[in-house]
C-alpha cells in the first residue's frame, strides 16, 4: 500500500462521511475598520483532533482562535462547537480554554492558585480542587514549585504552568496561542512531544495557532495554512507537504523548486509539460492540469537527484551547472543552474561518508526525478 | 639612567601606584553624589525641621521673636546649657490636656480618610478609562488631568464657593431642573470640604493609579475571563490587586496633605469644621503661640509618618518573603 509521507494513520475522522465535525467555522468573516482579518472562512475541526492554524503573521490565524474562545465576534458567520452557536456566548461561559502566548498567568498568585483559578470559578469543593491542581502539578512535573510565584520561575516552567491551568478545567476544546513561541529552541522540540502527550492522555481537542512550519508539521493531526484571512488548504501534515494544492502552499511549507510550463498533452493521469526552459517533463498525477494551461511543477530538492552524466533510466533529467553548493554535513544542498537561469536546489543525504561521484563549483551536472516525485500545480 | 628606568617601569607598578589614589577619588566622587540629596533634605527638611522641635520645647513670650529661650551664639556653651534647661514639654502636656487639639487631629485624619475615599473611587474609573484608551487620545487624557494646575489652587477653591453656596451655580440649576424647591445648605459643611479636597488632589491620585493600570497586561483579564470569570469579578480577583501600588501611592499622595489641609477647610469649610490645619493657623497668627503651634505641627508630623513607616516594613518584609 502506498502513503503520503509514509505514515500510516487510523485517526482520520476527515474522511469519514459520517462523522460530524466537533467545530464548525460557517463563512466567518471578521473585520477590524476597512481590515479584514478574517475572510468568509469555513473549517470543521474534529474531536480529539490536534489541529493546527499555520500562517505569517496577520494572516488571521490569532483571530480565528480568539472568535472561538470568544474575545472577538465574528462580523458574519456562524461558530459552532459540539453543535451549538456559539453567538452571544461570553467567554466566561465557553466549554474552551486557552493558553496565551505571553501566558498570562497571575503575577500576584502562587503556581497553585493559577492552577486553582478556573476551579474556584466553578464552584468545585476545596477538597476537590487541591486534588486536582495536584494532578495538574504532577502532570507538568511542578509538584515543588507549587507555592512559587510566576517571577521565580524560568520561561519553561511558566509555560508549563500556563498549560497545566488551561487543562485543569477539563475544557472540551483546548486553544494555544503559540504555545512554545517563547521557548528556546531544545525546550520547544522537547514540548512538542510533551503537548501531543498530554492530548493523546487527557483526549481533549487541541488548536494551536502557529507560524512555525516543523512545530505545526510535528505535532498537528492536520494543519490548515491561511493566508490574508483565508484557508488556501486544509489536510495532514504528509498531504500539505507531499501534495499541496497551489503554488502558495507549496511554497509556503518548506523548500520548494517551482518550475513554470505549459501542458501539452495529458493521456489518463499523466501530462506532459513542456518546462519555460525547453525541457520536456512527464509527470503522473496531474491532478485537474487541462492540455494548453499554464502551470507549474513543483518539487522538492530532497526528490531531485544530482549526477555528472546523463542518468540512463530516469524519465525526467535536465542538464545545468553547478552553482552552489551548502554542505550541511547531514545533507548536501546543490544550487543547479539550468539553461534558462533558473536554480533548482537539489539536495542529497550524505549516506556515506566518500562520495564517488563528487562534484564541485562550476561542473556540468544533470539534474533528475521520477515521474511522481513532484505534483502540478494550476493554482 | 633613572630616567630610563622610570621609563621601562612595567605597567603593572605603574597603574598600582596610581591606583589607590584614583580609586579613592573615585570613591570621595561617588558618595559626593549620594550626599547632595541627603544634604537637601538636612538643610531643607531636617534643619528646618529642629528649629520647629525646639520652638516646640520653649515658651510663649512677648517678645521678638515670641518665644524663650532664644539661642544665640554669644550666650557660650554655658549659656546653651542653660538654655536647654529651660526647655519643657509642658506644651506637649497641653495638647493632651485641651480635647481641641485631639478632636482636631481626629477630626482631620477622619475628614482626610473620607476624601481619600472618595478621590479614589472618582479617580479609578478615570485612571482605567485612560489607561484603556487608545495610545493617540492618551497623552489628551493626561492632560487634561494636568490641566488644573495651570491656575492657581486658590482660586480653583474660591471657584467652588461660587458653585456651591445657597445662591451659587449648582443650587439654580438644580432649583432650574425642579429637583429641589429650596436651596441646598452645601457651603461651610464637611460635604463642601470633600469635594474640594478631591477636586484639588484627584490628580494626584489619577496619576500613580495610572501610571500601574497602563503597565498591567491586559490579557491577564481575558485569561480570567477564559478560566470562568465574569468582568466584574475578574476585575476584583485581578486588576484591583495588581493596581495596588497605585493605590496605596495615590491615597498617600491625597491622604498626607490632606490631613493638614488649611485653604479648602477654611473657605469652603466655614468656622465650625475642625481640621489641625485650621487650628495650627489660629495658634501662629490669632493667639501668637509659637511654641504651641509648633507642638501640633510635630504632632501631626508623628502622626503621618509613624504609620507610613510601619506600613512600608510590612512591605518590604512581605517582598522579603516572596524571596
Amino acid at each position: 500500500m502506498k502513503s503520503l509521507g509514509s505514515i500510516r494513520r487510523s485517526f482520520a475522522p476527515w474522511n469519514d462521511p459520517q462523522a460530524r465535525p466537533y467545530i464548525s467555522f460557517q463563512n466567518v468573516t471578521k473585520r477590524f475598520g476597512d481590515f479584514t482579518a478574517v475572510n468568509d472562512l469555513s473549517l470543521d475541526i474534529y474531536e480529539r483532533e490536534f489541529f493546527a492554524l499555520l500562517g505569517a503573521s496577520g494572516c488571521g490565524k490569532s483571530t480565528l482562535l480568539r472568535m472561538l474562545a470568544g474575545f472577538e465576534t465574528p462580523t458574519s458567520g456562524r461558530i459552532l462547537l459540539d453543535g451549538q452557536d456559539l453567538a452571544g456566548i461570553p467567554p466566561y461561559k465557553r466549554p474552551v480554554n486557552m493558553m496565551f502566548q505571553s501566558y498570562a498567568l497571575f503575577p500576584h498568585m502562587t503556581v497553585e492558585a493559577n492552577i486553582a483559578f478556573g476551579l474556584k470559578q466553578d464552584g468545585m469543593p476545596k477538597a476537590q480542587i487541591a486534588e486536582r491542581v495536584a494532578e495538574m502539578l504532577k502532570l507538568v512535573r511542578l509538584e515543588q514549585f507549587a507555592k512559587r510565584k510566576p517571577h521565580q520561575l524560568s520561561g519553561g516552567q511558566r509555560q508549563r504552568v500556563a498549560l497545566a491551568r488551561s487543562v485543569a478545567k477539563r475544557p472540551k476544546v483546548l486553544l494555544l496561542d503559540e504555545p512554545l513561541g517563547a521557548l528556546d529552541k531544545k525546550l520547544r522540540e522537547a514540548t512538542q512531544f510533551e503537548l501531543m502527550d498530554l492530548q493523546q492522555d487527557l483526549g481533549l481537542t487541541f488548536v494551536v495557532v502557529t507560524h512555525d512550519q516543523e512545530e505545526a508539521m510535528t505535532m498537528a493531526d492536520r494543519i490548515a495554512i491561511m493566508d490574508k484571512g483565508k484557508v488556501m488548504q486544509v489536510a495532514t501534515p504528509a498531504e500539505i507537504y507531499e501534495a499541496p494544492s497551489s503554488r502558495f502552499v507549496a511554497d509556503f511549507v518548506g523548500s520548494v523548486n517551482m518550475l513554470e510550463g505549459t501542458v501539452t498533452s495529458r493521456n489518463g493521469n499523466s501530462v506532459v509539460i513542456k518546462g519555460n526552459s525547453g525541457a520536456q517533463i512527464s509527470v503522473e498525477n496531474a491532478g485537474d492540469a487541462a492540455p494548453g494551461a499554464d502551470v507549474a511543477f513543483a518539487i522538492r530538492p530532497e526528490k531531485i537527484r544530482v549526477t555528472s552524466k546523463r542518468p540512463e533510466t530516469a524519465a525526467n533529467a535536465m542538464e545545468g551547472e553547478v552553482w552552489d553548493i551548502a554542505y550541511l554535513g547531514d545533507m548536501t544542498v546543490y544550487h543547479i543552474k539550468l539553461g534558462d537561469g533558473q536554480v533548482v536546489k537539489a539536495s542529497a543525504l550524505n549516506s556515506a561518508r566518500v562520495s564517488e561521484d563528487p562534484l564541485t563549483w562550476s561542473d556540468r551536472a544533470w539534474i533528475s526525478f521520477a515521474p511522481d516525485a513532484g505534483v502540478v500545480l494550476t493554482r | 639612567m633613572s630616567q630610563a628606568s622610570a621609563v621601562t617601569r612595567p605597567a603593572s607598578e605603574a597603574s598600582a601606584s596610581h591606583g589607590p589614589g584614583g580609586i579613592v577619588l573615585s570613591a570621595i566622587l561617588s558618595r559626593l553624589v549620594i550626599v547632595v540629596p541627603y544634604l537637601w533634605l538636612l538643610v531643607f527638611f531636617l534643619a528646618p525641621f529642629a528649629i520647629v522641635f525646639k520652638i516646640s520645647l520653649s515658651e510663649t513670650a512677648i517678645s521678638m521673636p515670641p518665644y524663650f529661650p532664644v539661642f544665640s551664639w554669644e550666650d557660650g556653651l554655658s549659656g546653651f546649657w542653660e538654655n536647654v534647661k529651660e526647655l519643657s514639654f509642658a506644651n506637649y502636656l497641653w495638647l493632651v490636656d485641651d480635647p481641641l487639639y485631639f478632636n482636631a487631629y481626629i477630626s482631620s485624619v477622619v475628614i482626610a480618610a473620607i476624601s481619600t475615599f472618595l478621590a479614589l473611587l472618582v479617580g479609578y474609573p478615570m485612571a482605567y478609562a485612560m489607561a484603556r484608551a487608545p495610545s493617540s487620545i492618551r497623552m489628551v487624557l493626561l492632560m487634561l488631568v494636568i490641566l488644573p494646575f495651570w491656575t492657581s489652587f486658590l482660586i480653583r477653591v474660591y471657584a467652588w464657593i461660587g458653585i456651591l453656596k445657597p445662591e451659587g451655580l449648582l443650587n439654580q440649576f438644580l432649583m432650574w431642573a425642579g429637583v429641589i424647591d429650596s436651596p441646598l445648605q452645601i457651603m461651610n459643611t464637611h460635604t463642601a470640604i470633600y469635594i474640594g479636597i478631591v477636586y484639588s488632589y484627584l490628580p494626584f491620585m489619577v496619576l500613580p493609579l495610572y501610571a500601574t493600570l497602563e503597565k498591567m497586561d491586559f490579557s491577564l483579564i481575558e485569561a480570567a475571563q477564559d478560566l470562568g470569570c465574569p468582568p466584574i469579578s475578574a476585575f476584583w480577583k485581578i486588576t484591583f490587586p495588581l493596581s495596588l501600588p497605585g493605590v496605596v501611592a495615590g491615597c498617600l499622595l491625597v491622604f498626607i496633605p490632606a490631613v493638614g489641609e488649611f485653604v479648602i477647610p477654611d473657605l469652603l469649610g466655614g468656622s465650625q469644621t475642625l481640621m489641625i490645619g485650621k487650628t495650627l493657623w489660629n495658634e501662629f497668627f490669632g493667639n501668637r503661640d509659637w511654641p504651641v503651634a509648633s507642638a501640633v505641627a510635630v504632632v501631626l508630623l508623628l502622626i503621618l509618618v509613624v504609620p507610613m513607616m510601619f506600613f512600608q516594613r510590612a512591605q518590604a518584609r512581605s517582598q522579603e518573603q516572596e524571596r
